[in-house]
């Protein structure tokens, strides 16, 4: 009773905070924020929740994001329908991608994520409908169920609402039966493929949705910055979102949207001072969650808790 | 002139051998990616990064020393794989015990480092490094003109790739390794030290990328970012040869960059996506790769 009122108070108090924020905040730099939060919680369906390493979900994200785009200004679909088929796009693409990598685990599931993943910049650099090395520019926001969304505060709201029911699927998907079974296959998957489960649709099932709500992230991205461009598809987006999901801490819920808020607004506050050396120091971070604390900020934090309560910590995954 | 698909011979021949070219660079890097993960199980993401190095450390000692490129060829392998034993020694060692995953991870940390330091010094755009007299020009068949240079590289990394091959499957080193590869914790009971051998093994793949780099160095612009999209290639051969066999990494390698200079020729859009649609088609009918042994 007493665990089940802590799990509403806390992110009640999250949201309150989030829909105060925009009074401090630049309402653009909290919807980076929330877009980003939302990806590494995507990603971290795979990686936390599955054990399964993806090096390509920029491809996802990207891919959906050049889709809205490319519907919102070529088209003149209206945002709700240009979100929604970015999102079926990246589901679609996460069926394909997932059929092929989950045939291979750990370290070859990476390899082949990134390589197909990287098939999908090259395209978006070729295709004609891509706009090559510019990608998709001045993209329109348009109107939402009457709401002008070329209007910062009105989208901010929007993009809560769209970013917070995402993560609440989430959250859904890990306590269900569905995530209980992933969690099994992630710590013993010869047992739980002996008590009879069909481990590689479970994988593939877990893959596509975190395909879709990372296509979901990207598609808020193109309203956002009304802009979709080949960063988004680039490997480094991917490994960007793996930092965010290891830096906040793997298999826990608050982890990527910690890592994703700390990182964003590194990057922010570091793009005017050190300029390229913002990658040196990416990689440098990077370089010291995996030496120091492979756990992330939440997994040392709660394992500082429970040694101080004399629990003992499960092993590194 | 003879015509093939519609396709004179001569831009035929001539793409194909600009695809052996690349071929080799492909055998080079996926031959030292092999060797690594054969005994250390960590997918080094770095290797592209370590490629761009050895590029630069022949720019750089003939700019600052004088040193040309065959002085280059000897001394930059030894150079770049000194680097790699550092490198394994202050950080890859402290974490063997952990999943493969976070060897992948760590060097993808020291890639985006390397390559962001490089591009901060040198900007995007990187300098340019001459083909050596001796190797400039052009050998006449008579029925077609073949740059000197290109046919060097590829004779110089097929090569390597057989010494390679021959030192680990013939020698009495190889047999080491390739027991130490099989079973760590017996080998090093036989009084052989394995954690000397695992260092030495990175430094040797990581030399090899050194070597790849100075050999691209008059090819391809020496730039900051050259390893970056290279490496991602390179992964894709893996997956298709398969990490069982050295020789499979060195003809999968080579046939790819042949395969991608023909794509060039016959579907210019193509070229830069069939390695990956090739790496789709095989996880389909071979999921283990061509050379593979299935796990």
């Amino acid at each position: 009773m007493k665990a089940r009122r802590r799990n509403i108070v806390l992110p009640g108090l999250g949201l309150i905070l989030l829909l105060a924020a925009p009074a401090v905040f630049y309402p653009v730099l909290l919807m980076k924020l929330l877009c980003f939060a939302l990806f590494a919680s995507a990603f971290n369906l795979m990686l936390g929740y599955t054990g399964l390493l993806s090096f390509g979900h920029a491809a996802f994200f990207g891919g959906a994001a050049y889709v809205t785009g490319y519907l919102l200004q070529s088209q003149g679909f209206g945002p709700l329908l240009g979100i929604a088929c970015g999102v079926l796009f990246a589901c679609a693409l996460g069926a394909l991608v997932g059929l092929l990598a989950i045939r291979r685990q750990g370290i070859y599931f990476a390899m082949i994520t990134l390589a197909l993943a990287q098939m999908v910049y090259f395209l978006c650099l070729e295709l004609p409908q891509t706009g090559g090395e510019d990608g998709l520019q001045g993209v329109p926001r348009g109107n939402l169920l009457g709401l002008n969304l070329s209007d910062d505060l009105t989208l901010y709201y929007v993009v809560l609402v769209f970013s917070s029911a995402g993560i609440l699927l989430i959250w859904r998907t890990i306590h269900s039966p569905f995530g209980r079974i992933l969690l099994a296959i992630r710590e013993n998957e010869p047992r739980a493929l002996s008590l009879g489960y069909d481990v590689v649709r479970y994988k593939w099932l877990a893959f596509v949705l975190s395909a879709g709500l990372s296509g979901l992230a990207g598609a808020l991205k193109t309203l956002v910055f009304k802009f979709a461009t080949l960063t988004d598809t680039h490997w480094h987006q991917s490994g960007e979102v793996v930092l965010m999901t290891i830096l906040g801490g793997i298999g826990t819920l608050t982890g990527p949207l910690l890592g994703a808020a700390t990182l964003v607004t590194l990057e922010d506050q570091l793009a005017d001072k050190v300029g390229s050396l913002v990658t040196v120091i990416l990689g440098a971070i990077f370089v010291m969650c995996v030496l120091v604390f492979p756990r992330g900020i939440v997994g040392a934090a709660t394992g500082f808790t429970e040694r101080l309560l004399g629990k003992s910590q499960p092993p590194l995954p | 002139m003879t015509d093939i698909f519609g396709v004179p011979l001569l831009a035929l021949l001539g793409q194909m051998l600009l695809g052996l070219v690349n071929g080799s660079f492909y055998a080079l890097l996926s031959l030292g990616l092999a060797v690594i993960f054969g005994l250390l199980n960590v997918i080094n993401f770095a290797h592209g990064a370590f490629y761009m190095m050895g590029a630069f450390a022949a720019w750089g000692l003939l700019t600052l020393t004088g040193i040309g490129y065959f002085g280059a060829l000897v001394l930059v392998p030894p150079l770049i794989g000194g680097v790699g034993l550092i490198v394994d020694r202050l950080l890859l060692k402290r974490i063997a015990h952990l999943d493969p995953l976070y060897g992948l991870l760590l060097t993808f940390g020291l890639a985006l480092i390397l390559e962001g330091g490089f591009r901060y010094q040198f900007g995007v755009s990187g300098e340019s490094y001459d083909v050596p007299e001796s190797l400039q020009g052009a050998l006449d068949l008579g029925f077609m003109v073949i740059p000197k240079y290109r046919l060097w590289v590829i004779a110089v990394s097929t090569l390597v790739c057989l010494v390679t091959w021959f030192v680990i499957e013939k020698t009495r080193l190889g047999s080491y390794l390739r027991a130490a590869t099989e079973n760590p914790t017996l080998t090093q009971a036989f009084g052989i030290n394995v954690p000397l051998m695992v260092s030495l093994t990175y430094g040797f793949g990581v030399a090899l990328a050194g070597l790849a780099g100075v050999m691209a160095a008059p090819i391809f612009q020496v730039a900051p970012l050259m390893g970056s999209n290279l490496i991602i290639v390179v992964f894709a051969v893996v997956v298709i040869g398969g990490m069982g066999s050295i020789l499979g990494s060195v003809v999968t390698g080579l046939s790819l960059g042949l395969i991608e200079g023909l794509t060039k020729v016959y579907w210019p859009e193509a070229s830069s996506t069939v390695v990956f649609l090739l790496m789709a088609l095989v996880l389909v009918l071979r999921p283990a790769g061509l050379f593979g042994r299935q796990t």
